[in-house]
């Protein structure tokens, strides 16, 4: 009876604890988008650029049979790839160096260096890199400038998302016991035996879950493209561009998906590794 | 050897993660308006020049009440979130969690248009506009999760006992909360208020979308300065301060909870 009693009062607890978060995100948000990917199924007319409200697949045809927009998305991955294979190409080293190398005072500083710039405007570090790259700029008078273009989103991408890689690779380098790489010398392994048959398979997971973030946010960048990318055009670009002049709302929707289907499939793909639990 | 090659790309890449910051902080001071290099002559007129700007004080006003708005939303929802997800067992309890990493985990591109449309088609019918409140709205979408993964660390670490012991000793539930739980909670709370503060404060996606006509954050008068020839020492002043403001937060965490606190910012 007075289980009864406890149990009927903890499920009003509940019902008001969720009651506005469920409102404003269940229903509020995922409904937003729910109809924007249902916009995705709809079209404009051409001549009164009101949506027409009837299904069809047009939009992704378009997207799928068009050069222009298939060049788009591969560009836009391609992109993603490369930033995130440079981010653990470099965090490798930076994290090890942090983790197992520096004694504890360095290594306080260096993960608050490392700390800092996050809290660094994102806008602010992307324009410091157009003044950088600019022509006649600083590295212009030192080493010459690619200039603004695909490699300088490249760049810039790679900088602003470089300590999303380091901090879980250096979170998962932590938890490693020292005594499996002494064990390793011990055995004879040299570093860079060790480094590829003990450290690496054991951080699997951290850089997977570094290369989410990594990836997911050079996927669908279109600002730094704008600031530093000359006429680069990414996926986000061509949605902003529907969305703002060309008026056609269920098309940027439709590219919108892009993106996202990518993102879904590459969660799928590393979630067998763990990587889920390392965010 | 290895060492030594570690030590150098570590000297590197903090090379490659400050130099920009720097540059920024010394062309505040470049005498030349196209920021010539190597600066040539010093000055502190951009500085003045920015602190009488209209534009950025507006909009720096516009971004701070703005990230006060979307932190107490993001505070009173995650937190509710994260008491419902951590202290009760329900059906659905793990599409609870993932509906909150969803803002975040999606292009900021997708949710600033959705919510756009949701607003146009729902919401100003009603006679409410975009202004200000729809970039709160916005905002606090995605900075729920923050406080979410803060209060549920904390709540998954510290247990109910202390409240069950509250309890039997003939505190009220109301007591529990202001003497136990609260205090319990408080540096979660700041440490995820603080993010969502940093995490709002940043913003130029979602507020491109949600913000009225007339309304500008400063990310967004940044932006829109950026592209303009004899505006930039202005800019660059303000990119300069904003670069100095992020020790702060690095700094209070530090004060607050210890080196590893703010370590993730999501």
């Amino acid at each position: 009876m007075d289980d009864d009693q406890g149990l009927g009062r903890r499920r009003w607890q509940l019902a008001a604890l969720l009651s506005a978060p469920l409102l404003w995100l269940g229903v509020a948000y995922l409904g937003a988008l729910a109809v924007l990917f249902l916009s995705a199924f709809w079209t404009v007319n051409g001549f009164t650029g009101e949506v027409v409200r009837e299904f069809t697949l047009d939009n992704f045809r378009t997207i799928v049979t068009q050069e222009v927009y298939r060049n788009v998305t591969l560009r836009s991955l391609g992109v993603a790839i490369a930033v995130t294979v440079i981010c653990v190409v470099l965090a490798l080293p930076m994290a090890f160096y942090m983790a197992k190398v520096a004694s504890p005072r360095t290594r306080h500083w260096l993960v608050i260096a490392i700390l800092t710039p996050l809290w660094a405007s994102y806008l602010v570090k992307a324009y410091a890199w157009r003044v950088l790259l600019a022509n006649d700029g600083p590295l212009d008078s030192v080493i010459g400038t690619p200039g603004y273009g695909l490699f300088a989103v490249v760049i810039v991408l790679t900088y602003l998302w470089l300590p999303y890689m380091i901090l879980p690779i250096y979170a998962g380098l932590e938890r490693l016991p020292d005594s499996l790489l002494e064990a390793s010398a011990d055995l004879g392994g040299r570093a860079g035996r060790t480094f590829r048959g003990v450290v690496l398979p054991l951080l699997v997971p951290s850089i997977f879950a570094g290369s989410i973030f990594t990836f997911s946010l050079s996927l669908g960048d279109y600002i730094t493209v704008q600031i530093v990318g000359g006429k680069t055009q990414m996926l986000g670009n061509v949605v902003y561009a529907n969305v703002g002049a060309a008026n056609n709302l269920p098309f940027a929707a439709a590219i919108a998906c892009v993106p996202v289907v990518i993102m879904v499939i590459y969660l799928a793909a590393v979630r067998r590794s763990g990587a889920l639990e390392e965010l | 050897m290895t060492r030594w090659v570690l030590r150098a790309v570590m000297a590197f890449g903090l090379f490659f993660i400050y130099a920009p910051l720097l540059l920024v902080l010394v062309n505040s001071f470049n005498g030349d308006r196209t920021f010539g290099w190597p600066p040539h002559d010093f000055t502190t007129q951009w500085w003045s020049a920015a602190w009488r700007n209209g534009g950025a004080r507006d909009a720096l006003w516009t971004s701070v009440k703005a990230g006060l708005g979307a932190t107490a939303i993001a505070l009173v929802l995650g937190t509710m979130v994260a008491f419902a997800v951590q202290r009760f067992k329900f059906f659905g309890r793990d599409t609870v969690s993932l509906l909150v990493v969803l803002p975040i985990a999606l292009p900021g591109i997708v949710t600033g248009i959705a919510l756009d449309s949701a607003w146009r088609s729902v919401v100003a019918p009603l006679g409410l506009g975009k202004g200000l409140f729809s970039v709160i709205v916005g905002h606090a979408t995605f900075c729920v999760v923050t406080v979410y993964n803060n209060v549920l660390a904390r709540l998954r670490r510290s247990g109910v006992n202390l409240e069950e012991a509250s309890a039997d000793l003939g505190a009220s539930p109301a007591q529990t909360f202001r003497y136990i739980t609260f205090p319990m909670l408080r540096s979660a709370l700041l440490a995820g208020g603080l993010l969502a503060f940093a995490l709002s404060f940043d913003e130029i996606i979602v507020t491109t979308f949600t913000a009225g006509p007339g309304i500008q954050t400063l990310p967004i008068w940044i932006f829109n300065n950026l592209f303009r020839p004899n505006q930039a020492p202005v800019v660059n002043v303000v990119a300069a301060v904003l670069i100095v403001l992020s020790v702060l937060p690095v700094w209070l965490a530090q004060r607050v909870a210890g080196p590893e606190a703010g370590a993730s910012r999501t």
